[in-house]
């Protein structure tokens, strides 16, 4: 929290999160640990990219930032603002400067409504322009910028190609001019070539616009080709978070290594090496043991890792991870509260 | 060709298939051919749209029956044209000498039924005269071939995870030791680390029951970790095929594999900005009188527009594009400076 060493103030983060918590009840009185102590910070302008499996709560942080879903506990900073407590009346002005651009594009979007009534939808709800004429105007401003071409808007979703709905969606995210947008798996339900044309507009979209975006993804060619940051997942917890480049080139976590060895990469030279596998599958987030989660499926469990929940630590500027393995025995004390600084600069 | 056939598992020639319903005629598959020889491994890459599947459904004529038409072409299993086989003789042939598996794990599983069960009825149906315990003891050693604990074979398929019901659908596909697998996207649906493993024991198994393999995929990585040779299909139409060297290593492709290879964001090296073929893949029930890619090509010349290009080869390297013909090479095809 405190100034940069080359004297440039400290900017406040767009959004923070102080040991974010959300469990959900399942049958018995007992809890499924969906996303559990996060601590990360997202700057304008700047990409978060959360990765990890299935299940292993990347989509419900991603809710839970937005407060689509109330967290469980912790806090959750937005501009400097806790807005954690915030009811649902007072949210509503905030709405519009976080929006979230889903998944999969044929269930997202209403097959009654044409393209442009869609994308002003939430241009109407909001009362933005005082008449119809200059929210529809806006809405075809919307569909130039994200390269959607006039003569569609008249046409239904049933009509479009998964890239334009793709397209659809995140014109409709950016009608109320938000600052932070969670991408929850914007593109892997596209092919290859479609899936390169809407990280390309997403990417100039954030040059264009300043935004910040918190994409959340599988797969991690993606995540390092649009991202500043990478938080890795691994039920509920975090587990590395480090600069792009640096979590590539020095990951440090077992679960960030396998997940790194895991890709088929496409060239030739990595052919005849094994793919280093790690056994076994996720385990249950319903109420979780004590210890590292990735405990059952490390090749360097120790004894200490199933005991006590290993500290999320820096160890080295800006690389923080969550690992007895490399941060020692991790006496209290040497970690700060405020672990999970993203910003960099 | 009598000796070569010998070798070849596999020989589709000049398959052609339709979809027709009373509004349209969409050309999915556009005179393919394809040849696998025994034991080795064919990747058949391409995006949504391209007749990978509808390729796949045709080997084993499971076709739509109300819409799908093979309206020509032969396709040759171990030297007998499936085609003309009537449905008893296609029923001895599925699950026992190609199997399939499907993409999705979850739904093509049967719910009601134990894993044990339906890897049972597969077993059953193609040998009659096995007894209810040597069946049981085939049904262990599967389960066991593929990782998964005997025990759990009194199990329902939602007592399974996403990738332990794909290795229960493996296991299905290889009890009866087919001679060719067709793999239909297996691990789409799968995590990366669950893809991994995956992916190792196709490759295990592979090797140890010599099984010929049919690999439909859109993902580049995986062709290269599996593959053996490869056929990029576009639009219904191969338009190029090679061994893995070739696609990986050689220096000619045609625009469209190019373009596939722009589009991956490359782990290993971070570039700027992506590259993406511009526009969408051409409607299947209006094809375009020319090369189907010319709309979307870089180096779309006027011929390109008029004639389907022919096939030009570099040894085991073949390309379906004008680029390469002779006269193109010297005056327009050097890629690199026309644009």
């Amino acid at each position: 929290m405190k100034a940069n060493e080359n004297n440039i103030p400290a900017r406040t983060p767009l959004i923070e999160t102080r040991d974010l918590k959300k469990y959900f009840k399942v049958n018995g009185g007992r809890m499924l640990h969906a996303v559990d102590s996060i601590n990360l910070k997202l700057y304008s302008g700047e990409t978060l990219g959360v990765v990890g499996e299935s299940g292993c709560g990347k989509s419900t942080l991603g809710r839970t930032l937005l407060k689509l879903i109330e967290p469980t506990g912790g806090q959750i900073l937005y501009d400097g603002q806790d807005i954690t407590k915030l009811n649902t009346r007072k949210m509503r002005p905030l709405r519009k400067e976080m929006q979230i651009i889903f998944q999969d594009p044929y269930s997202c979007i209403d097959p009654r409504k044409s393209v442009v009534d869609t994308i002003s939808e939430y241009m109407q709800i909001h009362k933005v322009f005082p008449n119809h004429q200059q929210t529809m105007n806006r809405a075809v401003e919307l569909m130039d910028l994200v390269g959607l071409a006039r003569r569609y808007a008249n046409s239904y979703p049933h009509e479009l190609d998964g890239g334009r709905r793709q397209r659809i969606g995140i014109a409709r995210a950016l009608s109320l001019n938000p600052r932070f947008i969670v991408c929850d798996e914007p593109v892997s339900a596209l092919d290859v070539s479609i899936q390169a044309q809407i990280l390309n507009l997403l990417m100039d979209l954030q040059d264009e616009l300043d935004l910040a975006y918190m994409f959340v993804t599988h797969d991690l060619s993606v995540v390092k080709h649009i991202s500043n940051h990478i938080m890795v997942m691994y039920l509920g917890t975090c587990v590395e978070l480090a600069e792009s480049e640096e979590l590539f080139r020095n990951p440090l976590h077992p679960y960030t290594k396998a997940l790194l060895a895991a890709i088929p990469e496409p060239n030739l030279d990595s052919r005849d090496k094994e793919f280093q596998i790690i056994r076994g599958e996720v385990s249950s987030p319903i109420d979780p043991k004590p210890g590292c989660r990735f405990a059952a499926r490390c090749e360097h469990c120790m004894p200490q890792c199933t005991q006590e929940n290993p500290k999320f630590t820096e160890t080295s500027p800006g690389h923080y991870t969550a690992c007895f393995l490399v941060n020692g025995n991790n006496p209290g004390g040497q970690t700060s509260d405020t672990d999970g600084e993203t910003g960099g600069r | 060709m009598g000796e070569k056939d010998e070798k070849l598992i596999l020989d589709i020639q000049d398959l052609n298939v339709i979809y027709k319903t009373d509004i349209e005629t969409v050309s999915a598959v556009n005179g393919i051919s394809l040849k696998i020889e025994k034991g080795k491994t064919l990747g058949l890459v391409g995006e949504t749209g391209a007749g990978k599947t509808t390729t796949a459904l045709s080997i084993l004529r499971l076709l739509p029956q109300a819409t799908g038409r093979i309206l020509s072409g032969k396709i040759c299993f171990d030297g007998e044209d499936l085609l003309t086989k009537s449905e008893d003789e296609m029923r001895a042939v599925r699950g026992n000498l190609i199997s399939m598996v499907f993409q999705d794990p979850m739904s093509s599983l049967n719910p009601v039924y134990t894993v044990g069960q339906q890897i049972g009825e597969a077993i059953k149906l193609h040998n009659h005269d096995l007894s209810h315990e040597e069946v049981e003891g085939r049904i262990d050693e599967m389960l066991q071939l593929v990782g998964i604990m005997p025990s759990r074979k009194a199990e329902y398929p939602h007592q399974f995870s996403g990738g332990m019901k794909q290795r229960v659908v493996i296991a299905m596909a290889l009890c009866c030791e087919p001679e060719l697998l067709i793999a239909d996207e297996p691990t789409t649906a799968l995590d990366v680390t669950i893809q991994a493993q995956v992916l190792a024991m196709i490759r295990e198994l592979r090797e140890r029951l010599g099984t010929s393999m049919l690999m439909i995929t859109h993902d580049l990585g995986i062709v290269a970790q599996i593959c053996d040779e490869v056929s990029v299909m576009y639009a219904g139409k191969i338009v190029e095929s090679g061994t893995v060297e070739d696609l990986f290593r050689g220096e000619k492709h045609h625009p469209y594999t190019v373009g596939l290879f722009n589009s991956i964001p490359n782990i290993s090296s971070r570039a700027t900005r992506l590259k993406p073929i511009p526009g969408l893949m051409p409607d299947p029930t209006n094809l375009p009188v020319g090369c189907e890619f010319a709309p979307r090509c870089e180096h779309c010349m006027e011929i390109c527009k008029k004639e389907k290009p022919q096939v030009y080869s570099e040894g085991t390297h073949k390309f379906y594009c004008h680029l390469f013909d002779s006269e193109n090479l010297k005056t327009g095809g050097s890629e690199n400076e026309s644009k």
